[in-house]
């Protein structure tokens, strides 16, 4: 089976985020860059299915510094890139037409994305590329349960811990949800192993957006009342109000 | 006059609130257009009955192969309807299946996008606000000038709306082709041994307890309150506690009377999870953390010092 695999170079939500002096964008200086989360998991998921059934993991990323991602996606498994070094912003659209023109000469039965990036929360570019593909397609999937020759079935996520089992023909493409598998973790052999894969990149002029930022701003939170002191005053602070309140 | 279409979501016999949500912000968008709720399924009236309070018009979408959700036959019938009823605005719930036939309803329309969108202005051109980083950020963005815009929109924001009572259409349209994706069954949720949604009290750790083996500490703290350990997500995830313990929209909704969060930051889908507790109480080094947004009291702290502190006292008072 060969497996085409989205992987985001994307700034982690937990590194420290300020919206940057044109207040449209955000101050890099603070971002701390790795694998998009949810693309942790669908490379894993991409590798196993590999090492099941065989076939080829070609990982592709958009973004001119997204190497060290797709370094990293070869070092737990892939066996080559596609770097497009194009960066296309907010923008899902022209993220996924890039992805669609690199592509283009490739053969592949199943394309796996994130069900979304940790940075935009946009969840649109892999249904944008099955949609310009017009592949059948499933998100937020949780489970692949069993492959065949031409089809899959996946179970997908509902909300309330409800799932739904679909079954789907290939070629097809799969956003995989958080939690479908343990992602391995890089070994030595495999960061070796990776300097020797083939990373190509392939140029592509993005096409006209479809949005515009118009500003970036910290949201308006309303603030809860704030418990200050050191360790043993916020205990005894704690413990009156849980006592006020009957808890204990 | 502009045309803002609602596509209704119904599931095991119940209409999804998103749906009159989403009705709401049609009707304050629309001018002096209509508001058209879609209702697309198999034994559909009571939906339409009840869409109709609050749309201009209620489309009915029904056949037998309709009865449960499919992306691709809901793409079918919609580019049917939408060929000889231009939308100027498509109005879609960002769930799990919404967010899914989005944005191939996007690209066969050819309308820019926006997803998990929490505000709307249409009154020059299409302008949208949303989350960033897990609700850390936020932007306001244009969208490009089109015919038609999709938009996917957030729950529990479009909630206040007036009544409408409009009239319902049979829309008279049948999938025109058999989907290449089946429908096979619908899975149950794990029941596990102790069912967090009754818990008087909960003890909820997220990402920032760190590892395993600080669980216990939770479990501690949690048996002294005469509570119950959950987690959020990643902690699900990871595999530190059962699936059946995870607060959040795609888990459980729970309301006890004290919630502890210790090391959460307060994302979107956690917090439609408990947001309605009687009491929420919330433990983050980082001061700009979201939960802070809905907690009643907050501690700016390491969850490893305030913790053994709170256990250390909460000990000597039971003796
Ligand atoms: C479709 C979908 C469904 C989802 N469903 C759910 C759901 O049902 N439930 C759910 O929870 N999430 C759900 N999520 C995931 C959600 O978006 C967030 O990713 C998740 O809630 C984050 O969990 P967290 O707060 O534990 O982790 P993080 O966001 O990583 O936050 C960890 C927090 O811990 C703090 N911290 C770290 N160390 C310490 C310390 N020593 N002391 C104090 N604080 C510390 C950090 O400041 C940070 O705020 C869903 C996502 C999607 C896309
Ligand atoms: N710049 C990118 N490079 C590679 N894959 C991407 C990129 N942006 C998005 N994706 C893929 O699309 C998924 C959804 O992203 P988004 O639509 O931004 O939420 C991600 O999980 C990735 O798999």
């Amino acid at each position: 089976m060969n497996i085409i695999v989205l992987a985001k170079h994307a700034p982690d939500p937990e590194s420290e985020i300020n919206v940057a002096s044109d207040g449209k964008s955000v101050d890099e200086r603070g971002l701390v860059f790795d694998i998009n989360d949810w693309d942790r998991y669908a490379i894993e998921e991409a590798i196993r299915i590999k090492e099941e059934k065989g076939g080829e993991v070609v990982v592709v990323g958009v973004g001119s510094k997204c190497e060290d991602t797709l370094r990293k996606c070869l070092a737990m498994g892939a066996d080559r890139a596609i770097k497009i070094p194009v960066d296309t912003s907010l923008d899902a659209y022209q993220t996924a037409e890039a992805i669609k023109e690199a592509i283009k000469d490739e053969k592949f039965d199943l394309i796996l994305a994130g069900m979304m990036s940790q940075d935009l929360n946009n969840a649109q570019v892999g249904v944008l590329l099955a949609a310009m593909l017009d592949l059948p397609f499933a998100t937020a999937v949780s489970v692949i349960s069993s492959i065949e020759d031409n089809s899959l079935t996946v179970a997908r996520e509902l909300e309330g811990g409800y799932n739904e089992e679909v079954t789907l023909p290939t070629p097809c493409l799969i956003t995989v949800q958080s939690g479908i598998n343990e992602p391995r973790y890089v070994s030595i052999m495999g960061i070796k192993r990776a300097k020797t894969k083939e990373m190509k990149e392939v140029s592509v002029s993005p096409t006209t957006s479809t949005l515009e930022v118009e500003k970036m701003y910290l949201p308006p939170v309303k603030k809860a009342e704030m418990i200050e002191g050191d360790p043993s005053e916020i205990a005894n602070k704690l413990i009156e109000i849980l006592k006020d309140r009957g808890l204990i | 006059m502009m045309r803002v279409f609602v596509i209704a979501e119904h599931r095991m016999g119940e209409l999804n609130p998103i749906s009159i949500e989403m009705l709401n912000l049609a009707n304050a968008l629309k001018g002096d257009g209509t508001s058209e709720a879609v209702v697309i399924g198999k034994d559909i009236n009571a939906y339409a009955e009840e869409l109709a309070k609050y749309a201009d018009v209620v489309w009915k979408i029904e056949d037998n192969s309709l009865e449960n959700y499919n992306p691709e036959l809901y793409i079918d019938v919609l580019m049917q309807l939408f060929a000889n009823n231009k939308p100027d605005v498509v109005l879609i719930g960002n769930t799990s299946c919404g967010s899914e036939y989005a944005p191939y309803l996007a690209v066969k329309l050819n309308a820019p996008i926006a997803t998990d969108v929490v505000a709307v202005n249409a009154t020059d051109g299409m302008k949208v606000s949303r989350y960033l980083f897990q609700g850390k950020l936020m932007t306001d963005l244009k969208l490009k000038d089109a015919e038609t815009y999709v938009l996917t929109i957030r729950q529990g924001v479009f909630k206040e709306g007036v009544e409408v009572n409009g009239e319902i259409k049979d829309a008279g349209i049948k999938p025109s082709k058999e989907p290449a994706r089946k429908f096979v069954q619908y899975i149950e949720p794990e029941v596990g041994e102790v069912d967090i949604s009754q818990a008087e009290v909960i003890v909820a750790v997220g990402r920032g307890i760190d590892d395993e083996s600080n669980i216990e500490l939770a479990e501690e703290l949690a048996e002294l309150l005469g509570g119950v350990v959950a987690g959020s997500r990643p902690v699900i995830d990871n595999g530190w506690l059962p699936k059946d313990r995870q607060v959040g929209i795609s888990g459980k909704i729970v309301k006890p009377k004290l919630y502890l969060a210790l090391g959460i930051s307060g994302a979107f889908q956690h917090v439609m999870g408990m947001k309605d507790s009687e009491l929420i109480i919330a433990v983050n080094k980082d001061p700009e953390a979201p939960i802070f947004g809905v907690a009643h009291y907050g501690i700016v702290g390491d969850i490893f010092e305030v913790f053994p502190e709170l256990v250390e006292k909460l000990n000597e008072m039971k003796g």
